[in-house]
């Protein structure tokens, strides 16, 4: 039973970036038809708004290191620390959190920058050289930042005090010995509030409805004077805000390097088909329910049966589905059938 | 039958008698081999190095340690380890007076890339060595590549027993230890710390190095009396490790073991500590986490999560010894910062081919094969090391590290617990098998 749960458990925490990441994925072919391969690349872009302002808080003084006699080399403090003492450390701990508030201009900026400057050339071609360019760009994107960051993994810190594990077990009548890292439920709930904010965005503002509309029938929603372009167009920064805080959120989990988006993105564009192309209900459903059985399927007890299942399960489901359903498990009646 | 007299018969048996009586290194060096240089006023090396990919970073320090070596074998700079080697042959004029000149390739840490960065630079641009990686499966691939194009690999980073094992190449020498070396070395350390009753739980990455890495490690723990409660193996391209680290919690296991490298071990290992391994008591005692291959480019991605941890490492840049002091410094004064040990094994690497070339007197792989062929030298860190002849394998100490509690400065990021002798860590070459192959190709 504790073992069912703690999968259950790490089911959610992964479905949950796989949910954010297909979110905005489907957003952005819901509204624009746009098949975005450098979404991937705004998960990560969001990941090094973590690392930018980490580096922003740790701006140092340097100080001749004296421990190296060998060749000039230097001690950084940051001036946080000099300054503040154990409250700037604290700050310094919190970086992650910070960075929301500096993720979410930059990410509407990216998304805006890159929907106006690049992607709207290519709403009138074929999905395949949507690919192409969007996936060109998210190279370009990659090694742009390589270059400023480099190529290792960057680890960013958790906040002291959700830096350790919750007594799971205890809350739920489980084992003592059950527990789980807090920042990954903190995650599960930051995940879930952002898709419910989306949602309620899109259900319950004039502006979501209209887009809704327009995502139904263009022509018509245009013909009343609206114009749909620019709505879709923040549309689109919307969806590059949910990848990056999606990223932001994840960088204490895994540390961020440049290559960490297109880890991603493989498996979002999965998860969108699976769970309907353009469906945004059947995205959030469909990445929760792969990361879920993507954990069970790494039990040891699973792969003694199915050796190397863990590695394949996700695109073994999604193959049944495209042969069964090939619109999905939520997808509009006609999208992807023909 | 006329035509054969006895005379005939005798001058031809003196002739090939004398040619099979010539020292086959006077023979080999008078034959035709790849790239001969001839009279040419320099010669060129190839330095197939990740600059792009997951190890990009490791690749670019290995490519520092190059140029570095090359600025030293051409008599420029501080000279490095060429003061401290013995014995040296070199002179700081280049390799028997040829300017060493380099061109470079992208491995991107796959095989068919590396093999075709290698093969480019034998063919299109004419080197004489091929050197560098950072990953045992394009060491072993492009080790074989070598030994049929005739020309000598200088490995990289590699630390699979089958680099010099069952894959071992007679045109293939390796620096680097290994990962039977890593379990000889870290066995009496992990008796010492955590005592001889514990039970082990391995996460190993799905690629050669991480199985001989957990054979090795397996062998050697439960030769102390450790049982293995299970043996992991997980995607090398895997990230989130929390499906792999939830069930040794419930395992009964007292001590993970991750066989993973890079990226890999940044994230398991981060993962592990979240979830709070180290926090555990198990079966009475503190829970632990051993990585039995460090580095400090690799610390450095692991931030804090290193803290207190066991492994073990080819070199650290604060070892004491001279030879490993005039390349820190020689390596800081130009770059700013310490070498890791990948760019290490790659400077003393290229140093040691140079010196070969120097003894044997040309460039012929089959002279410099054999002029490396049980070298011994001593002053290039780790004490007194050995080619071995029989696998190409260096012989040398091996570091016991565990991750700073308290680093003194940025770079201070592994403290050396024991500096483990050769003989504990030397074995015999037949328990890996392989073949190294003919001298001629």
């Amino acid at each position: 039973m504790d073992a069912i749960f703690i999968q259950i458990l790490n089911g959610l925490d992964k479905g949950a970036a796989y949910a954010l990441i297909a979110l905005g994925l489907t957003l952005a072919f819901g509204t624009l038809g746009i098949v975005n391969f450098a979404h991937g690349a705004l998960f990560m872009l969001g990941a090094f708004c973590a690392v930018s302002m980490q580096k922003l808080l740790t701006i140092s003084n340097k100080v001749r290191d004296t421990s190296i006699t060998f060749f000039e080399a230097y001690k950084e403090v940051p001036y946080l620390e000099l300054w503040w003492g154990d409250f700037g450390t604290t700050i310094i701990e919190w970086s992650v959190p910070i960075s929301i508030l500096m993720a979410i201009p930059v990410m509407i900026l990216v998304g805006i920058a890159m929907e106006r400057g690049l992607i709207r050339h290519f709403y009138k071609r074929t999905h395949a050289e949507q690919i192409l360019v969007t996936f060109g760009l998210a190279i370009v994107i990659q090694e742009v930042v390589k270059h400023f960051f480099g190529a290792n993994p960057m680890p960013q810190e958790i906040p002291g005090f959700v830096s350790g594990s919750a007594p799971v077990g205890t809350f739920f009548g489980l084992s003592d010995a059950l527990v789980y890292p807090w920042w990954r439920l903190i995650y599960f709930l930051f995940a879930a509030s952002i898709i419910g904010g989306v949602f309620m965005f899109l259900q319950y503002t004039t502006y979501g409805m209209v887009v809704r509309a327009g995502m139904a029938d263009r022509d018509t929603v245009g013909l009343l004077g609206i114009n749909i372009q620019r709505r879709f167009t923040i549309v689109f920064a919307l969806a590059a805000v949910v990848a990056g805080l999606a990223g932001v959120m994840y960088t204490p989990i895994l540390p961020p390097d440049y290559h960490m988006g297109m880890e991603f993105l493989v498996l979002s564009f999965v998860v969108v088909v699976v769970g309907g192309m353009g469906s945004l209900p059947g995205a959030v459903a469909a990445g929760f329910l792969l990361g879920i059985l993507e954990s069970f399927s790494s039990m040891n007890e699973i792969k003694s049966l199915l050796p190397g299942i863990d590695q394949i399960i996700i695109y073994l489901i999604a193959v049944v589905i495209i042969l069964v359903r090939p619109r999905g498990l939520m997808g509009r009646k006609g999208v992807m059938e023909s | 039958m006329s035509d054969i007299s006895r005379r005939g018969v005798l001058k031809a048996g003196a002739i090939a008698g004398a040619a099979i009586a010539t020292p086959t290194i006077f023979a080999s060096q008078a034959q035709a081999f790849r790239n001969d240089p001839g009279s040419a006023k320099s010669i060129k090396l190839g330095f197939n190095v990740p600059q792009t990919g997951p190890y990009s970073e490791e690749g670019a320090d290995e490519l520092r340690a190059y140029k570095l070596a090359v600025k030293h074998i051409n008599g420029e700079g501080d000279g490095g380890m060429m003061n401290t080697m013995k014995p040296l042959s070199l002179k700081g004029n280049g390799i028997l007076g040829k300017k060493v000149e380099y061109v470079t390739g992208d491995t991107q840490t796959k095989s068919d890339a590396a093999r075709a960065s290698a093969k480019r630079m034998i063919e299109k641009d004419g080197v004489l060595m091929i050197t560098g990686g950072s990953s045992s499966g394009v060491a072993v691939a492009v080790q074989g590549l070598c030994q049929e194009m005739g020309t000598i690999f200088m490995a990289g980073l590699t630390h699979s027993n089958d680099t010099t094992g069952k894959d071992k190449k007679r045109y293939g020498f390796r620096h680097f230890f290994n990962a039977y070396m890593s379990g000889a070395a870290l066995a009496p350390v992990l008796e010492k710390e955590y005592g001889k009753d514990r039970r082990a739980y391995h996460l190993t990455a799905d690629y050669t190095w991480g199985w001989t890495q957990e054979e090795s490690i397996k062998n050697a723990t439960e030769a102390l009396g450790w049982q293995t409660v299970n043996t992991v193996r997980t995607p090398l391209k895997a990230s989130d490790f929390s499906s792999y680290i939830t069930p040794v919690l419930n395992s009964g296991a007292d001590v993970l073991i991750l066989n993973h490298y890079g990226k890999n071990m940044v994230d398991s290992l981060t993962q592990a500590v979240q979830f709070g391994l180290r926090d555990k008591q198990v079966n009475g005692k503190n829970f632990e986490i051993v990585v039995p291959l460090f580095s400090r480019l690799m610390a450095q991605g692991a931030g804090k999560n290193i803290q207190g941890i066991l492994g073990s490492t080819n070199w650290n840049w604060a070892l004491q010894d001279a030879g490993s002091q005039a390349f820190v410094k020689s390596f800081g004064a130009e770059y700013g910062f310490p070498p890791s040990m990948a760019a290490h094994t790659c400077y003393v690497q290229t140093l040691l081919y140079a010196d070969a070339c120097e003894r044997s007197g040309g460039f012929n792989p089959v002279g410099v094969i054999k002029a490396l062929e049980g070298h011994e030298f001593d002053g290039m860190g780790n004490g007194k090391t050995l080619y071995r002849a029989e696998d190409h394998q260096c012989f040398k100490d091996v570091l016991v590290v565990r991750g700073n509690d308290n680093p003194t400065s940025q770079f201070d990021l592994l403290k050396v617990v024991q500096e483990v002798p050769r003989a504990q860590v030397e074995y015999d070459p037949k328990i890996f098998g392989g073949e190294l192959g003919p001298y001629e190709v």
